[in-house]
């Protein structure tokens, strides 16, 4: 468990990926097995443990603290998790030593409700604060340590490299899900001690293909006729496992499983195979923004209200799997006629499939994409006809060919220090619109934030400009005076009631420093309302 | 301290000769029967002076009595503002000044640090200034003094506070470096006490490659090597090429870890090396990677501790989070209040 806490804690203060990748592989190589393995579950989001509540540590630690105290206590931390793992008395003469985390896991899933409090009293008694830490977070299911899933795999096949095994993140991803926390046959392979596990074929994620970046000018290089076309809809990518009734999954691009936020797709699927598509909210046969899609994210209870409200549906781009047939290896043009025979004889409720878009030449299919107002249409997706389906992001067969973003011109009002390498440079910024002419009572409010778009050379100068004009300070934050407009890039603009502004901007990012433009001149908050696609 | 008085029973309260004094008049602790004040904040006569952090040794003072090391300290960081007299007084060694007896005793805090003990008609208070119990390579340790009247800080006065020990935070440095031979570690240090203890750590720790300093940082560690505490090679890390820097500990004011000067760094580790780091949240808050709790402040169990070690009824509790101590003190039994001292800042402690 020690190891374990300082691993959590580590991950927690190192910001870059590369940094946690590294973290990770030297916890693998120097964690004796269970222990890496129930690291990893924890870790992936693979451990529940029902039994144990957050009401019952704050019952724990008010048996041994004095509640005012634990009161003023809590309110300087902030996190009822670390205040507890902090302020736990140790009771004098306690000498067991430290649990292993495997210790902790069985613990815990073969306890009884009313056995968990005494098991914890143990545990927290024999840990040292940063091991109490981990062990609270873990057993309430929120260890936020910013590694994710696919962060903790890409660590693994980076670690198995450097045994000599050749392992991709796909390869580990496919097995995956027939794999049993605490993984020994996993760490044996990627070791170089035991073989590759093999693992049924069934319920298990499919590395997702990946589309490359189209810009506009290199269009005139690719062959029409050789790609076919389809519209790039602005929801979540999504693979659907569905094998019998009530055995189906639902996983995002990165292999996680997002199925149980939308209960009313995953519970209708009734048929045999793997598919590609996106997530949309669809209502009344109209695909929503974005925006109602994030109602339906990360929530712990889906209400029906919710799911009346905001009806999850996904629109079909491919076919990986037929019953077990797997057809990744045929061309894009037979899978295509596949999934539309399959899709035919299926019917699959809240599903359908995502139109080609038909076109001779680039020009006509430019006019197509520039004409295309709704708001859930990102841009195109090219796919080579020929091209067969593998996982990644490989060049050539697949591109994604993004509308042009809106932009805004607006004013900065407060920045802050970055992240990383870009610690000391004040580069995330605050920006407003005016609400009105500024000579006339017009005024400043804060519409969005951004901390990116800018070359390290213009961060530079952003950073010698806010330093220059800083008027007050509140904490890390400096506050400028109007003077300094951007001009700011971004995918769309909703209603948001958590904005003063009463709008939110998707993506914004840095296109253009305008030095040149004086403040006053900057856009208005209601040509940025304009932009709002209802 | 066997050579102080014992308490008489008649002996004068303490709160009638002792007490807080309005920053227009001097601020700090006004002593009347002696005529001095104890860590004023403005320009006074006479000031008795615990230790040399700048919120605790201001300038401006005509008569100043201190720790020979603390003199020293307020001559390098103040010049000729340190005053105008200034009268050194060993440890242990009483004093007369008016009608009160001023004994300096070690408060463990950093170099040349002291408790104030004042007695008068046999009543005695000890002014602690801000202290530790735990050890220090780098100063003298506390001593406990029993008297009628403490005063004690409370920075870190509330229970969440219990401060590894230091040595493993240097252990988790040294981890870190040898994990990342390719980055730099910064180390984010107050120049005076907290920078001189990491480097005596790791240098019992076993680090004996050079230690490269903020410029800042010079002054002070040089003042410490003169008194007596060896701290190693140390070089100047301004100007020093990033391939010089590689795998290298770089120790440094907190306030440049995060500007510009630390942008000659090759890719860094950025720690910090202080009790506040205890809570992630303010250790996130400063976009520190690696957090190290070592403090020179008491945490709440020594804090705690200290006030059954000196058995004083009366329990004064100044800068930091008084009232959680108050609360505790009053339900062990002592008589305690808060005593709102203006000036004391809770700064990089």
């Amino acid at each position: 468990m020690n190891r374990f806490a300082a691993l959590m804690d580590a991950l927690v203060f190192t910001p870059a990926r590369n940094g946690k990748i590294r973290l990770l592989t030297d916890y693998w190589q120097t964690t004796p097995d269970p222990e890496r393995g129930w690291a990893l579950a924890a870790l992936t989001g693979s451990l529940t443990f029902g039994a144990a509540k957050p009401a019952i540590v704050r019952n724990l630690v008010m048996t041994r603290v004095d509640p005012v105290l634990y009161g003023w206590s809590y309110d300087f931390v902030g996190d009822t998790a670390e205040t507890a793992a902090l302020i736990w008395p140790a009771r004098p003469g306690t000498n067991t030593p430290p649990p292993p985390l495997s210790e902790v896991v069985h613990g815990l899933t073969s306890a009884k409700r009313s056995e968990v409090p005494a098991l914890l009293e143990g545990w927290l008694d024999a840990l040292d604060s940063d091991g109490r830490y981990a062990l609270l977070k873990l057993i309430t299911g929120s260890l936020r340590v910013g590694a994710s899933a696919r962060l903790a795999k890409t660590s693994l096949a980076e670690w198995a490299g450097g045994n000599g095994v050749q392992a991709s993140v796909d390869e580990i991803e496919e097995l995956w899900h027939g794999l049993r926390a605490p993984y020994l046959d996993l760490f044996g392979w990627l070791s170089g001690a035991g073989p590759k596990p093999t693992v049924a074929a069934t319920g298990g994620y499919r590395p997702t293909m990946l589309a490359q970046p189209l810009e506009d000018e290199d269009i005139a290089g690719l062959d029409p006729a050789a790609y076919r076309a389809e519209w790039k809809w602005d929801g979540i990518r999504v693979q659907v496992v569905a094998r019998t009734l009530g055995e189906s999954r639902l996983y995002s691009r990165t292999g996680e499983e997002v199925g149980a936020a939308f209960p009313d797709v995953v519970e209708r699927l009734a048929f045999d195979a793997v598919l590609d598509g996106e997530l949309l909210v669809v209502r009344d046969g109209e695909v929503r923004p974005f925006n109602d899609l994030q109602q339906r994210l990360n929530r712990k209870q889906v209400t029906p209200k919710l799911v009346k409200e905001y009806p999850a549906h996904i629109r079909l781009y491919d076919i990986l799997f037929d019953g077990d047939e797997d057809l990744r290896a045929l061309p894009f043009d037979a899978r295509r006629q596949r999934l539309e025979d399959w899709y035919a004889r299926t019917r699959p409720p809240a599903m359908d499939l995502s139109p080609m878009v038909p076109f001779e030449t680039w020009e006509e299919l430019a006019a197509l994409r520039a004409g295309a107002r709704d708001n859930a249409i990102e841009g195109l997706m090219l796919k080579r006809a020929d091209s067969t389906y593998v996982s990644g992001r490989p060049k050539g067969p697949w591109f994604k060919w993004k509308r042009g973003p809106l932009t805004l011109d607006v004013v900065v009002m407060y920045a802050q220090r970055g992240h990383g390498k870009r610690a000391s440079y004040y580069g995330d910024f605050t920006f407003g619109a005016w609400t009105g002419d500024p000579e006339n009572g017009g005024e400043l409010v804060p519409v969005g934030k951004c901390y990116s778009g800018y070359t390290d050379e213009e961060l530079v100068r952003l950073d010698r400009w806010i330093r220059n004009n800083t008027v007050r300070r509140y904490g890390p934050v400096r506050e400028v005076p109007p003077g300094l407009v951007l001009e700011v890039a971004f995918d769309s603009v909703h209603r948001s009631t958590r904005h003063k502004s009463g709008v939110a901007m998707r993506f914004p990012r840095v296109h253009r420093v305008r030095w040149d433009k004086p403040a006053a001149e900057a856009d208005r908050l209601a040509t940025l309302e304009a932009m709002i696609v209802e | 301290m066997t050579d102080l008085a014992a308490p008489a029973l008649k002996a004068p309260l303490p709160e009638t000769w002792v007490y807080p004094c309005a920053v227009e008049r001097g601020g700090g602790l006004w002593v009347e029967p002696g005529g001095f004040h104890i860590d004023p904040v403005r320009g006074v006569d006479r000031a008795v002076i615990t230790h040399g952090h700048s919120d605790h040794a201001r300038g401006g003072h005509t008569h100043v009595l201190a720790t020979p090391e603390t003199l020293a300290i307020m001559e390098s960081r103040l010049g000729e503002g340190s005053g105008t007299h200034k009268q050194p007084l060993p440890y242990g060694r009483p004093l007369t000044v008016g009608e009160v007896t001023v004994t300096l005793v070690p408060a463990g805090h950093v170099l040349g640090s002291a408790q104030v003990v004042v007695e008068w008609r046999g009543s005695r208070v000890v002014v602690s200034g801000d202290y530790k119990r735990r050890r220090d390579p780098t100063c003298a340790p506390f001593e406990p003094v029993p008297c009628d009247a403490f005063v004690t800080e409370a920075t870190f006065g509330l229970p969440v506070f219990r401060h590894p020990p230091a040595e493993d935070e240097v252990a988790k440095l040294l981890h870190s470096v040898a994990l990342y031979p390719d980055r730099s570690h910064i180390v984010g240090a107050y120049a005076l006490g907290k920078a001189q203890r990491v480097i005596a750590l790791l240098r019992e720790a076993g680090w004996d490659r050079p230690l490269w300093l903020h410029g800042a940082l010079i002054p002070l560690c040089e003042l410490y090597e003169r008194h007596g505490v060896p701290l190693g090679e140390l070089r100047p890390a301004t100007g020093a090429s990033k391939e010089d820097l590689k795998g290298q500990i770089v120790l440094s004011t907190p306030s440049a870890v995060q500007d510009k000067w630390s942008r000659r760094m090759p890719d860094p580790v950025v720690a910090y090396a202080s009790g506040w780091m205890r809570v992630r949240q303010r250790a996130r808050q400063k976009g520190v990677e690696l957090p190290l709790v070592i403090s020179d402040h008491c945490d709440w169990d020594e804090l705690c501790q200290t006030l059954m070690d000196v058995q004083a009824p009366e329990v004064w509790v100044t800068h930091g989070r008084e009232e959680a101590l108050v609360h505790w003190a009053t339900g062990q039994g002592f008589r305690a209040r808060p005593l709102h001292l203006v000036g004391f800042e809770e700064e990089d402690t």
